[in-house]
Parts: C-alpha cells; sequence; structure tokens
C-alpha cells in the first residue's frame, strides 16, 4: 500500500517538475509574467508538502528553500534574470535526481543543494540580505499592524469541488484580527436558484503582523476564486476601515499582484491507469470487432429479422466503445513539443546559437505508444538541425540572415495519418558534398545517376555523414538511421526538402491509430482489399462504353471534373475479364481526387490492422492486412503509395 | 516419434516440441514431386491443412501470399516453384508447414507448401553426408546435408536460409512487366 503510494507520488513529483522546467523555460522568455512566478512557487509548495510526508527529507529541504528564494522573486527582492533561470533549472535537476535515489537517501547530492543555494544567495542583493531568514524558518519578515481589505469572490464550483470558504476563513483568524461579511447581492431568486452552486463573495477587515505573504499563502490553491487583497493604511479604529471600505473601488497593486485569478478551465477529474491495462483493452476491442463483423455477416444470411436487429445494435455499441477505447490513448503531442524545448534551450546555448523554437498543433492527438516511440526520432532529428543546419549568429549575419534562427515544429491531421514537420531556416544541405561524401564512402558508384529526392534520402544512410568534425551531439552518420528506423517502426513515412541556404524541411507522415480503421471493403479479381474509409469521397459505376469513349486514357467525368483513375486490375495483374460494369471508388489524396477502380463495392467494414510482417513490408501499395468476416484475409490499400507509384510510372521515372 | 503412413496427410495441427539443442537428430520429412526432404523439427511449429491463401500482388510466383492462422497473417510459400520444379494444383495430402525462423534476432513465422509430409525421422550426425556440390540442382546454400533413410537419400534443407529475406523480398513490378510485354 504504501509503495503504491509512493509510486504515485513520484509520478506526480515528475509532472510537477516537468510543469516546473515549462513554467521557468516561459518566464526566461517573459521575464515579468508574475503568474509564472506562481506557478513555480505552487508546483515547488506542493512538492515539498508531498516529500515530506514521505520521507524524503532531503528534497524537502531543497525545495524549501527554492520555495523562499520565489518568495523573494514574489515580492520584487530578486529580479529575474536568466541567470536566476538556468540555477533554477540546475536546482530542478537536482531534486529530479533527488527523487530517483532510492528512499530519501539525498545525503550524497547533498553537497550539491548546499552549492546551489548559496549560488542563489549571491543573487539576492545586499539589502535583501538582512531580510533571508536562516534556512528552516522560512517566516516573513515581521512587519507592525497592517490592515488589510480582502476581497473574495468564490468560484461558482466551490461547493462542487469540495471546498468550504470557511476554512479559508479560519486560516485568517489565524494571522490576526478578523472581520468577514458576506455579500449576497449575487444570490438569484429562488426559482433559479442552483444549490450547488456558490454565489457568495465577502469582504474581509484583518489585522495582522504577518505581512502580504502570508495572507497571500492561504488563498494559494484558490485557483477557482477571485482574490484581491488591499492593505489599508494602519488604522487604529474600525471606523477608518469602513470610510476606506466605501472609497476605495478599484484594488491596489502591490508588487504587481494583488489580484490573483484562476486558469479558467473546469477541473476534469482523471484517473491514472496503467498502459498495460489499456492494451489488453485494445486488444479485447479489435477482437470484439471482428467477431461482431462475423456474426453481422451471419445474421445477413439468415432471414431472421430480430437477428438482424441485434447484430446491428451490437454494431453500433461496438463501433462506439472502439472509438471511445482508441481515444483513451490518445494524447496531444504538445506534451512532446515542450519537453522538446528544454532540448532546444540547452543545446543551443552549447552550441553557442540563438535558436527560436516555433510549434504549432501541439494539441494534435497521436496513440500513446506513437507518441513514445517518436520521441527518440524527433530528438535526433532537432540535433541535426540545430548541429548542422543552423549557423552560429555571426554566420548568420554575414548572410544576411536575422541572428536568430527559427525552429520550426508542426503537427497536423492528414486524412488518416498525422503529419509532423521539422523545419530550420539554416544553411540547408549541400548535394555536392552530400554526394561526393557518398560517393567517398562507396554507397554510390562515381558516375551514378541520381533524382533529388534519391540523393537526400542518401543521409538516412547509416554510417554517411557530412559534416568535418564530430562533436558529442552529431556527426558520426548514426541519427539519421535511428530516425528512419523509428519512423518505419511507426508504419510512416519521412522525406526531407532541403534549399540551399535556406533550410530544410523534414516531414514524417505516420499512421493516426495502430489497430482498428473504418474501410471500405472492395473486390478486385478473386480477393478482397479494404482502403480507409476517410480517404473515400464516393463511388461511381464505371461502364465499357465510358472506359471506350476515353479513348484508353485513365479519366472520368464525375459531375463535370475531371477525375484521373487506377485500374487496379492491371495494377494487381489480374488475368480473368473484367465484369461489364466497374466501381470507381474515388478518393482524395494530399488534395488530390484520385479514382481506384475495382470490380464491385462490398460495403463499410471495421478493419482490424494485422502487420503483413518482414516479408512484405517493401511492396508497394499495401500497408497491411486484416480477417474477414468469414476468415478470409484482405489486404490493406495504401493509397497514397499507389497514386504515387502510378505518378512515377506514367512519368517514364 | 510419431511415425505417419506415407504418402498420407497430416490431418489436423501438431505442435512440435521445441526442446532441440543445437546436435538435432530428429527431422520432419516431406515430399515435393517424387523427392523426399527433411526440416530441422525444431523449426517446425505445426502443420496444416491447406487452405484458401489470399495472394498478393507484386510478389514472385514462389510467394503463394498470406493465409489466416488463428488471427495472424502469415505468408505462404511455394517450394516447388521455390526449387524450380513445376506447379501443379493441390491434391488431397497437401499440406502447409508453419516454421519459425529467427534472422537478426527477430522471428518469424512463415508457411511452407509441400505436396505431402510423413514422418519424423531421428538421424544420427554419422548418418549425415554434406551436401554434394553439384548435382542436387539446387542453391547449395539450402542443403544442410544429406540424410540416409533405408536407402533412400533426403535432402535436409537449411529452412534459415531459404527463407531468408533477401531471398523471398524480390519485389516485381507488375506494370512495368506489362509495358514491356505490349511494347515488344
Amino acid at each position: 500500500m504504501i509503495d503504491h503510494c509512493r509510486q504515485v507520488f513520484l509520478e506526480e513529483g515528475d509532472e510537477l517538475l516537468a510543469e516546473l522546467e515549462i513554467a521557468l523555460l516561459e518566464l526566461e522568455q517573459s521575464p515579468a509574467d508574475g503568474g509564472l512566478v506562481d506557478r513555480i512557487f505552487r508546483a515547488l509548495h506542493t512538492i515539498k508538502g508531498s516529500s515530506a510526508m514521505f520521507g524524503y527529507d532531503g528534497v524537502a529541504a531543497f525545495s524549501h528553500e527554492m520555495e523562499t528564494v520565489f518568495d523573494l522573486v514574489r515580492d520584487g527582492g530578486i529580479s529575474v534574470s536568466r541567470d536566476l533561470v538556468a540555477l533554477t533549472l540546475q536546482a530542478r535537476d537536482l531534486l529530479k535526481e533527488m527523487l530517483l535515489l532510492p528512499v530519501a537517501n539525498s545525503a550524497a547530492l547533498e553537497g550539491r543543494a548546499r552549492q546551489l543555494i548559496d549560488s542563489f544567495r549571491m543573487m539576492v542583493p545586499v539589502e535583501a540580505e538582512l531580510a533571508l531568514p536562516e534556512p528552516g524558518t522560512g517566516a516573513s519578515v515581521p512587519a507592525a499592524l497592517t490592515s488589510f481589505l480582502i476581497r473574495y469572490s468564490a468560484g461558482r464550483d466551490t461547493f462542487r469541488m469540495g471546498a468550504n470558504p470557511v476554512h479559508l476563513f479560519n486560516e485568517l483568524r489565524m494571522l490576526g484580527e478578523c472581520r468577514v461579511r458576506a455579500l449576497t447581492e449575487a444570490i438569484p431568486a429562488l426559482e433559479e436558484l442552483e444549490p450547488t452552486f456558490c454565489y457568495l463573495s465577502w469582504e474581509i477587515e484583518l489585522a495582522t503582523e504577518c505581512g502580504l505573504d502570508a495572507i497571500r499563502d492561504v488563498f494559494i490553491f484558490a485557483d477557482y476564486d477571485e482574490v484581491e487583497i488591499v492593505p489599508l493604511e494602519t488604522v487604529a479604529n474600525d471606523v477608518g476601515a469602513a470610510e476606506v471600505l466605501a472609497a476605495s473601488d478599484a484594488p491596489i497593486a502591490t508588487s504587481g499582484e494583488a489580484a490573483v485569478e484562476g486558469p479558467v478551465y473546469e477541473a476534469i477529474s482523471s484517473i491514472r491507469v496503467s498502459a498495460g491495462k489499456l492494451d489488453s483493452l485494445v486488444n479485447l476491442v479489435g477482437e470484439l470487432v471482428t467477431v461482431q463483423a462475423r456474426l453481422t455477416q451471419t445474421a445477413a444470411g439468415r432471414d431472421d429479422h430480430n437477428l438482424l436487429a441485434l447484430a446491428e445494435e451490437l454494431e453500433r455499441l461496438t463501433g462506439d466503445l472502439r472509438d471511445n477505447t482508441l481515444s483513451i490513448r490518445m494524447l496531444p503531442i504538445g506534451s512532446t513539443f515542450s519537453r522538446l524545448r528544454r532540448l532546444v534551450h540547452d543545446l543551443a546555448g552549447e552550441l553557442g546559437k540563438e535558436i527560436d523554437l516555433v510549434t504549432e498543433g501541439g494539441e494534435t492527438e497521436l496513440d500513446k505508444t506513437v507518441i513514445e516511440k517518436l520521441a527518440d526520432p524527433l530528438v535526433h532529428l532537432i540535433r541535426n538541425c540545430i548541429d548542422h543546419g543552423i549557423e552560429t549568429p555571426a554566420v548568420r549575419e554575414a548572410a544576411g540572415k536575422s541572428r536568430l534562427g527559427r525552429l520550426r515544429l508542426t503537427a497536423i491531421h492528414s486524412g488518416d495519418c498525422v503529419q509532423i514537420s521539422i523545419s530550420d531556416d539554416g544553411k540547408g544541405i549541400d548535394r555536392d558534398v552530400l554526394r561526393a561524401r557518398a560517393v567517398e564512402r562507396g554507397v554510390i558508384p562515381t558516375g551514378a545517376v541520381l533524382s533529388d529526392t534519391e540523393l537526400l534520402n542518401l543521409i538516412f544512410t547509416p554510417g554517411l555523414s557530412t559534416t568535418t568534425m564530430i562533436t558529442n551531439v552529431s556527426g558520426r552518420g548514426v541519427g539519421m538511421d535511428v530516425v528512419r528506423k523509428g519512423v518505419d517502426l511507426l508504419r510512416g513515412a519521412i522525406t526531407v526538402a532541403s534549399s540551399k541556404g535556406e533550410g530544410t524541411t523534414f516531414t514524417l507522415r505516420i499512421p493516426l491509430t495502430l489497430a482498428i480503421i473504418e474501410s471500405l471493403l472492395v473486390r478486385v479479381g478473386n480477393e478482397s482489399y479494404v482502403l480507409p474509409l476517410s480517404l473515400v469521397e464516393e463511388c461511381i459505376e464505371l461502364s465499357r462504353a465510358d472506359v471506350a469513349r476515353s479513348n484508353g486514357r485513365h479519366l472520368v467525368n464525375v459531375r463535370g471534373a475531371i477525375v484521373p483513375y487506377i485500374p487496379l486490375r492491371q495494377r494487381f495483374g489480374v488475368v480473368d475479364q473484367a465484369p461489364d460494369r466497374e466501381q470507381v471508388v474515388i478518393t482524395e489524396v494530399e488534395g488530390k481526387r484520385v479514382g481506384l477502380v475495382v470490380d464491385q463495392v462490398i460495403g463499410e467494414h471495421q478493419t482490424v490492422i494485422k502487420s503483413l510482417g518482414r516479408v512484405f513490408r517493401d511492396v508497394a501499395g499495401l500497408s497491411g492486412a486484416t480477417i474477414l468476416g468469414d476468415g478470409a484475409v484482405a489486404l490493406i490499400l495504401d493509397v497514397p503509395q499507389i497514386v504515387h507509384a502510378e505518378e512515377l510510372a506514367e512519368c517514364g521515372a | 516419434m510419431r511415425p505417419y503412413e506415407t504418402d498420407h496427410s497430416v490431418k489436423g495441427e501438431r505442435d512440435m516440441q521445441d526442446g532441440a539443442a543445437a546436435e538435432t537428430t530428429q527431422y520432419l520429412t516431406f515430399k515435393l514431386a517424387n523427392e523426399v526432404f527433411a526440416l530441422d523439427i525444431g523449426k517446425v511449429r505445426e502443420v496444416l491443412d491447406f487452405t484458401a491463401v489470399t495472394r498478393i500482388p507484386g510478389t514472385p510466383d514462389f510467394m503463394r501470399g498470406v493465409i489466416n492462422l488463428r488471427g495472424s497473417v502469415v505468408p505462404v510459400v511455394d517450394m516447388r516453384l521455390k526449387f524450380g520444379m513445376p506447379a501443379i494444383d493441390q491434391g488431397v495430402n497437401t499440406c502447409i508447414i508453419i516454421v519459425e525462423i529467427t534472422v537478426d534476432g527477430e522471428t518469424t513465422v512463415l508457411g511452407a507448401m509441400a505436396d505431402a509430409v510423413q514422418e519424423v525421422l531421428d538421424l544420427d550426425p554419422d548418418r549425415i553426408e554434406p551436401a554434394p556440390r553439384i548435382g542436387t540442382r539446387l542453391n547449395i546454400n539450402f542443403i544442410r546435408g544429406m540424410g540416409k533413410r533405408d536407402d533412400q537419400f533426403i535432402i535436409i534443407l537449411d529452412i534459415d536460409k531459404i527463407f531468408s529475406l533477401a531471398e523471398l523480398t524480390t519485389v516485381l513490378d507488375l506494370e512495368g512487366e506489362e509495358k514491356a510485354a505490349a511494347n515488344s
């Protein structure tokens, strides 16, 4: 039991440290943003609390020190600077290491902790030095008795969250003398009253010695509420306070922050589930889908209306179950992008380059395992861009570019794939150097004629590198090979485009799910095939007359528009006579409409994807197989590949 | 050892034990046309009746296609065509021997078509002779050795070599062939 709780603590600790890192990197970009400082403070505060609970004393003590430092930052005692952020990032890394050590034994790291604390102390300006408390006490600067006017509006969902404002008032009472007044204007008439909502706000007068920070700390977890803290002139009697109350409308900002607004989002309760359980669930759903398809087929063969109705109902439910289950494993890629920020930040610093990382499409969702497997290739690609692509500021300036190099990461859904691109505005790939290197290494013969694409794809050859220097970041010619293998494992594809002097773009296309897709079942010759329904626009008939009319050109007229088609019978080498009436399945691929001619369109089919294995991996036009309801195997068509191959064939390439 | 009647197929499936050491002496014998071949039993998973095979376009003739093996998609190789023998229609005894081979640490399951499966044979190493360099009309790499049963020679196959990726992944460009045929 304890172990389970500790596991949860460690996982949450990880998340908090990740959040801390993100906030710190953002703070470097926007040093004046007090909200970020608060986020950092909250994260440290939570780490301190929970680590103390689980006996990680070293962690608790150290995070307490950092909390104190950021307290001073909040007050303006220490200004936010690159050095502060760098130091705090180091401290965060130390915390992470401390958490990894088996149960609370962080004595070994304490030396480093002390060093960091000393460095932090150096940042504190001399006058405030006096105010810096002894480590371990954490008390705020004692002040004379000050009166504060606090306006507190509880969020609507306060009661539903299980919070009770009275607890807050009791905590305030511990700070000093307190007078609480409830404001009831917002309560609606009884008919409109929603009993679970909180319509109340309060005005509280508090006379305390403890200072503004102590009051802020009371409300530290009041995310969803609005709090305004206004210090009044030190007043001797209540009358004075009441006057000030009436007179002041707007709150006076103190040290940049008096109003604390919570993030505007509904609290989503969540639950942790082990990935293994999810995998079994997805497998079971896959099997269920297959059996349900067979049931539907069997029911269609009988003449039993009840059975048919039940089969339909089951189909609908199975579809919902499948959609829900697959979406459980979908996560936004933004979290990966954020982790990469740290890498870019550190790498840029290490290599002396100035880099601006721009991300787009962070909300694009991918299956969890896909995201995990993508992390490595992305890291290698970014390393490549920063090390080889983007030039040093001096070189860039000389070339007339801005000193700041730009690295763009984008993710977008495209059909049933996700397209991720990494582009830099660096110096691009030097094709001559690449060619020379490849010939030198014996990868290609001297006189070889290669298309531009083939030439650029050489960069993925293991052992091939165009740099003369090997840094500890790259240069051994290993990274790109890892990228390609990684992308292959995900059944994806990677292409590279590059322009000398202007930059390079890597584009990865990864299928969205590894498991189940909605598809259209068709027949060509004696075999059945499926293609993703998301690509299909419509199906039209193609008669012999139509074919004759187009004089051997594979074009068809669809309501006035010309659509090219690919006769799959020819493509697949089917020798027997085609039926009189064939069907053209009009698909849209990369913005273009292409028809695929099949003998028959059978209908929709929920496809559980089975890999064809290594033996057939290189067969063009197929991306897998599936088992049909009657046990037969149907092949899954890779439409973009088929179209692409046809394009190449017609160009005579 | 489980003897089977010669020339009658094995009905149903049989799981083979994979307890073989490097010096395995047990082999599964099978027939292709009139010749008898043998496979290391350690590589054999099961034997199936011939079932419907789904052809994969763009693959050589000896790649018959894939079958559904309890939910998995397994490739099937026509051994006759691989060895340059003429193809025949499936007979009542035709079966698929499911083998497991390991290449580069990766295990692949494949099916090999045979005209008939015979028996499991115990062969001592001293009853196995090295393969003759000529005369078998087969790629010498495919042969591990020649075994003797009574007075008959049995060609012991090296299934890893026959089913190596290089051997199996020759991909044909059907369109290209068609165009060549049309132009000639």
